[in-house]
């Protein structure tokens, strides 16, 4: 059968978290489609980050080209395609991170294949589970063109380790055509944090609109969160109402997370925002409504003032320390 | 100026979605459907850049069932000129849907597509950069802009996206902060949740859109091929989490937090 190919995103020289779950869910298409799994790199002086990729035991094309330093679409589509044609790859497997989703369906187009997004799991039969109108029903998805693209949803996955032989580096000639080069990268605004990044926190503390404003985000929530040593997150509403930024935002238009503890704190738990974060390990509620939804998934429910609970919650996590 | 705009009919996000007992779907008893939320603001988009001047026209496409008719006059009484309905059976994919736009882009010569960043029924984010691979053109995904919904060049109905001299200047989503990215038109530009705010169609909005145009083309008469190659077996419902409880107190809380659970 045919080779998984996995797509390694990296970012100033290191290879994410997110990839390490690609390379996991790429080998487990490979296993079950009876195929070889391998990854390919893209960008400009990326040897290092193709030698690290290679010591999770697979074998790794490297195109290594100036038009691939900043990532864009054209670019990277175009080269993509042509590594997964000529070294004829069946599944092309790439985490659902921001560049994941921009690339994948550009590929998809540009090969002509068939598309699964954000898949939770490949089945023996061939056939991938993913989510649909926002978490609330599952489907089972078959891909029925020769080649097939896939982005994995990065919480569905435990991350690939290090190990087995290390595999070989190959280097493939990109071939971008000037009809591919027309995006100019001109500028990345870090959102500066010493926390946590939230896809990839253990725990994360999230809040929702009736923290009533972007001071008591600050005030309010983050100390809690940082006794904890927590990402901060938050709800649609409170991203709407403009607390916070939006790449805090849990949810289904947000981010999707799992981490080993996922605290609430004044969200009501709209379906948009429950389909973000309901894979969490223990997902824990504090709000004054004891009807809200959240309370329907939350291992742990405190009806209470979050205005009173929340700065108790953090002398009391403080005094663990 | 040329603004091709998608607009997609898609059940009301705060609705309770079910999956039916033989997993063929979901059950839409009683289900209002609306604009996909996400190509409402893309719709936005393309009015704020129209009415800041150089005369573009605003054209809105759909593909899907008769009934999508419904979602096209909504967007034509909040502004949009005209729009094209594409008639198509229901189990398209998101590659047919990108070749068919890629038909009419091409015949209306279009310089911008503007689309929502996904649908909110199929959630799968696919058919913009499909649409930009096919055509050829540059993309710029998950649009959106620095400035906070509350701010004034918001209240003023400022566009987000720059268009100057033949290039689009797009802030884009990413993970870890905000990219900025240049590309030159035509291009596909799919929008985030925080570019804007929609407005409301006003009451002469709604009349004047009874009036506007809305063709309606058979799929199969574009001479695309939209053989659809991704199909859904079956629907399932999500696994339910068990139960929790509840504790009365925040020591309560955090002493189960720390000796039951483990988890701080």
């Amino acid at each position: 059968m045919g080779n998984v190919l996995v797509f390694a995103e990296h970012h100033a020289q290191k290879v994410l978290k997110t990839t390490q779950v690609a390379i996991a869910a790429g080998k487990d298409a490979a296993a079950k489609s009876g195929g070889e799994c391998q990854a390919v790199v893209l960008g400009s002086g990326v040897d290092a980050v193709a030698n690290e990729v290679a010591e999770y035991g697979v074998k790794v094309y490297v195109v290594d080209d100036a038009a691939l330093a900043n990532y864009t679409a054209d670019a990277h589509a175009a080269a993509l395609a042509q590594v997964v044609n000529e070294k004829g790859a069946a599944t092309l497997v790439a985490a659902a991170t921001a560049v994941g989703k921009d690339l994948l369906p550009r590929v998809a187009a540009l090969l002509g294949a068939g598309m699964a997004s954000d898949v939770m799991a490949f089945n023996a039969d061939g056939s991938l589970e993913r989510p649909m109108y926002a978490g609330n029903a599952i489907a089972t998805v078959s891909i029925t063109s020769a080649q097939k693209v896939v982005s994995v949803r990065t919480t569905a996955f435990d991350p690939a380790a290090k190990g087995g032989s290390k595999g070989a580096v190959e280097k493939v000639a990109a071939g971008i055509d000037a009809d591919s080069k027309k995006t100019k990268f001109v500028s990345f605004n870090e959102v500066k944090s010493d926390r946590p990044v939230l896809t990839e926190a253990s725990i994360i503390v999230s809040g929702g609109r009736a923290l009533k404003s972007g001071e008591n985000f600050k005030t309010v929530l983050e100390p809690l969160v940082d006794a904890l040593g927590a990402a901060m997150g938050a709800s649609r509403a409170a991203v709407d109402a403009g607390f916070v930024p939006n790449d805090l935002q849990v949810g289904q238009t947000g981010k999707v997370v799992a981490p080993a503890l996922y605290i609430a704190v004044g969200i009501s738990g709209a379906i948009q925002h429950l389909a973000g974060m309901k894979d969490s390990k223990i997902i824990v509620a504090i709000n004054k409504d004891a009807e809200a939804p959240i309370f329907q998934v939350a291992d742990y429910g405190l009806v209470a003032d979050l205005f009173k609970a929340v700065p108790e919650m953090t002398e009391e996590v403080k005094k663990l320390k | 100026m040329k603004i091709l705009v998608t607009v997609k009919r898609v059940p009301d996000p705060n609705a309770a979605i079910k999956v039916k007992p033989d997993g063929t779907g979901i059950d839409t008893t009683n289900l209002k459907y609306v604009v996909n939320p996400f190509d409402e603001i893309a719709v936005e988009e393309a009015l704020r850049i129209k009415e800041k001047g150089g005369g573009a026209e605003v054209v809105l496409v759909s593909v899907g069932d008769k009934v999508a008719s419904e979602q096209l006059r909504t967007g034509l009484a909040m502004g949009a000129d005209r729009a094209i309905l594409v008639l198509a059976p229901a189990d398209l994919d998101s590659l047919g849907v990108a070749r068919i736009f890629h038909k009419l882009a091409t015949d209306e010569k279009a310089d911008l597509v503007l689309m929502g960043k996904q649908a909110i029924d199929d959630d799968s984010n696919q058919t913009g950069q499909m649409l930009a691979a096919l055509l050829g053109w540059p993309q710029a995904t998950f649009a959106s802009k620095a400035e906070s919904l509350d701010s004034e060049a918001e209240k003023n109905s400022q566009p987000g996206i720059q268009l100057s001299g033949g290039t689009a200047k797009v802030m884009r989503e990413v993970d870890g902060g905000l990219e900025t990215l240049e590309c030159p038109l035509p291009a596909v530009i799919t929008v985030d949740l925080r570019l804007n705010t929609p407005r409301y169609a006003s009451l002469p909005g709604i009349m004047k859109a009874r009036k506007k145009e809305l063709k309606e083309i058979a799929a199969d008469s574009l001479g695309v091929d939209i053989a659809p190659q991704t199909k859904i077996l079956k629907l399932s419902p999500p696994p339910k989490r068990q139960a929790g409880r509840t504790v009365e107190s925040v020591q309560e809380l955090v002493q189960v937090l720390h000796n039951e659970a483990k988890a701080i």
